[in-house]
């Protein structure tokens, strides 16, 4: 276990810095080597999704620049992984952008299945429900998506039932879409906040405190709707969650 | 029209969203339950996949053998290039029959080609003998599901039709009763009618043979009491052999409802004694999708429904909001094969949340097809939104991280000192029904580069 590199996503860089920070100070805790690469900007996932894969050669590109010499890329957004994982397929496939797919990881995948850890010696005591981010989930492989038979296995499950005083709740529709979606979120937003009202709702149901996730994007789109309603459901990301009082073992 | 502009309509009725997004989901959940008693189940999707890949690779192969058998077995051949010429075999068959009234079962192929409307301009009277067909034709609407083109209309709505175009008792919304009412007058069309149309669900090369199911038994009536049948098939509904067809019937009915499998599975081999049996084999659009590698393994569809129960935007969109005759996630890929200007927005009415694809028994790639469909429309200049200017700005300041941090730092200011009205305004669609983050003072990267100074 070398280097590893931190990918912050543009918009967490921008808004969410203490996301950042928290799997920042997570990794360092578990004994990675962290470089976070300062001139990174965005996968491109924005414009992908909007159809402008065309423009995004030079981004690309960039993105692969900045983290191909690293052990493993490692982010707090499945979505931006996912992005760069599935779509990087329409720029050359040089031996470093294959190189950089293969080896980016969302955080949870990374501390579960490279590091094999579960118990990060965490401490939250609080009712938390888990929102499954549609592209860590399917897109990554991340846990099993509740059309498909077979249990609800998921890493970022696996790690918050590690996480002392920690309860997690369920909401009656296990994983649908919070309905943020990039874009989506504006060309179709009456779908998209009628989708996060409703997921909300079912979280504030069962009592919330917290509704966490890999992807900091759906818990925007949710926290944008929770604070519209003054409801007293917060969100937070899983990194900061792992990140609370790692009392020394 | 705009995927999003009709969903905001119907969205604006609360009550009547979230009823349907519980009634389509609560189809989606007996799925799950009907799945759950199948361990060899995800084995099954990949046997249909694989069957459907090799039969799609040999189409033209599978077709003229089909096309063979079914001639040895006395069934007449015909073929269509699109929807209107099917429509004008459907009728000539019907004119040189001298039909007055077809009894049709349902067929989501006949609903793409338009038929209904076509043969009623030719003085010929159509009737829809599916009990949710027959609803939305009464309400002169098109389907908004293709497994239940009804599912829009609440059971009051129904009692309200019923009362008017079949007497039943005023306020009498009881299903049980409402469905007696239907069959006693469905009965009598059964009984008047010259011909049945029917769709065709899996037709097998091997036989020359053709399968149709329904839950209501309706093809059979039609087709027993009428002299002449004419089946509508696509050309993708071909299956190589009559063993292929246990693991799709297997898939087909879980899917769509729920049920282990459909009511009647009806086979169809020759024509009864004195009787004539047509099949109306039509492409219409279909071998254009084959020749494009990333849209052909839409061909697979298999028409169960299963991605719209489970799409999130379908539930609270509703089918109509598609503007096609195939609405839903599967819908949104097939559409713009047809038209990719018209039907520019579907491919962006979906967060891409891949639900429609690990769902579908025959493994359709939809989400990955959506998102390959925005490429080709927005490089088309077709896109819902033209967004060249800060697209290209994006790109540019993306691949740049000096640009990309001023930009970055000045939005965050923007957002910061700007009062409340103006960023509203800038940013309208979002803060309709959303607050806005509270913006940070500084940057991930300014706290870094800070914290290693410090260092």
């Amino acid at each position: 276990m070398g280097r590893v590199a931190l990918f912050v996503p543009c918009y967490i860089d921008q808004v969410y810095p203490q996301v950042g920070v928290a799997t920042l100070e997570l990794l360092e805790k578990l004994g990675l080597d962290v470089i976070y690469p300062t001139n990174q900007t965005c996968c491109g996932q924005p414009l992908g999704n909007a159809g402008y894969e065309c423009e995004l050669d030079e981004v690309a590109n960039w993105f692969v620049d900045q983290f191909a010499q690293f052990d493993a890329i490692i982010s707090p957004s499945g979505s931006c992984v996912h992005f760069v994982k599935e779509h990087y397929s329409f720029i050359d496939q040089t031996s470093s952008v294959k190189y950089v797919r293969n080896n980016v990881y969302e955080l949870c995948d990374y501390i579960v299945n490279v590091l094999k850890l579960r118990d990060l010696n965490a401490q939250f005591p609080h009712q938390v429900g888990i929102h499954y981010s549609c592209h860590s989930l399917r897109g990554l492989n991340s846990g099993m998506p509740s059309e498909v038979i077979g249990g609800d296995h998921s890493n970022i499950q696996d790690l918050l039932e590690s996480v002392r005083d920690l309860s997690i709740i369920k909401p009656d529709r296990r994983d649908e879409c919070c309905g943020f979606g990039g874009t989506f979120s504006i060309d179709e937003s009456a779908v998209s906040v009628k989708m996060g009202q409703d997921r909300s709702a079912d979280f504030e149901k069962q009592g919330a405190e917290y509704i966490t996730s890999t992807d900091m994007s759906c818990l925007m789109h949710l926290d944008g709707i929770l604070k519209r309603s003054k409801s007293r459901t917060q969100v937070i990301h899983v990194a900061e969650i792992l990140n609370q009082t790692m009392a020394v073992r | 029209m705009n995927h999003s502009v009709a969903a905001e309509k119907f969205i604006q009725d609360t009550p009547r969203v979230n009823w349907h997004d519980k009634a389509v989901w609560y189809i989606r959940e007996k799925r799950d339950r009907a799945v759950a008693f199948v361990p060899e189940w995800e084995e099954l999707r990949d046997a249909a996949a694989a069957i459907k890949g090799e039969t799609i690779s040999k189409l033209d192969e599978y077709l003229v053998q089909f096309e063979s058998r079914a001639k040895e077995n006395g069934i007449i051949i015909h073929w269509a290039v699109d929807g209107e010429a099917h429509n004008k075999i459907v009728h000539q068959i019907l004119d040189k029959h001298q039909v007055q009234l077809a009894v049709k079962s349902k067929s989501m192929l006949t609903e793409e080609c338009g038929l209904n409307s076509y043969l009623e301009g030719q003085g010929i009277e159509v009737v829809d003998t599916d009990l949710g067909e027959r609803v939305i034709q009464l309400a002169k609407e098109d389907p908004s599901h293709i497994v239940m083109p009804a599912i829009h209309r609440k059971k009051e709505e129904i009692g309200e039709l019923f009362h008017a175009h079949l007497g039943t008792d005023p306020g009498n919304n009881d299903p049980n009763y409402l469905t007696e009412a239907a069959r006693h007058h469905l009965r009598k069309k059964f009984l008047k009618a010259d011909a049945a149309i029917t769709g065709v669900n899996f037709a097998i090369a091997g036989t020359g043979g053709f399968v149709v199911v329904t839950n209501e038994g309706n093809a059979d009536m039609g087709v027993n009491l009428t002299p002449l049948h004419i089946a509508s098939m696509g050309i993708e509904k071909i299956i190589p052999k009559p063993e292929h067809l246990g693991v799709f019937l297997r898939l087909l009915a879980r899917s769509a409802t729920g049920q282990p499998i459909t009511t009647y599975t009806s086979h169809f081999h020759k024509p009864r004694e004195g009787s004539e049996l047509h099949v109306v084999i039509v492409d219409n659009g279909r071998s254009r999708q084959l020749g494009q590698k990333d849209f052909r393994r839409s061909l697979h569809c298999i028409r169960c429904g299963a991605c719209m129960n489970t799409c999130p935007v379908y539930r609270r969109s509703g089918g109509h909001s598609y503007g096609y005759s195939v609405p839903g996630p599967i819908g949104s890929i097939l559409s713009p094969n047809m038209d990719p200007e018209k039907h520019a927005s579907l491919p962006f009415a979906s967060t891409l949340c891949g639900s429609c694809s690990t769902v579908c028994p025959v493994k359709i790639d939809v989400d990955k097809q959506l998102y390959k469909w925005r490429q080709i429309i927005t490089d088309k200049g077709f896109a819902p939104t033209k967004k060249t200017m800060s697209i290209k700005l994006g790109n540019y300041s993306f691949s740049n991280p000096m640009i990309f941090r001023v930009i970055g730092g000045l939005a965050r200011m923007g957002m910061k000192l700007l009062p409340k009205s103006l960023t509203n305004l800038l940013l309208i669609k979002w803060t309709k029904d959303r607050d806005l983050p509270k913006i940070p003072k500084r940057s991930f990267r300014d706290w870094f580069l800070k914290r290693e100074r410090v260092k």
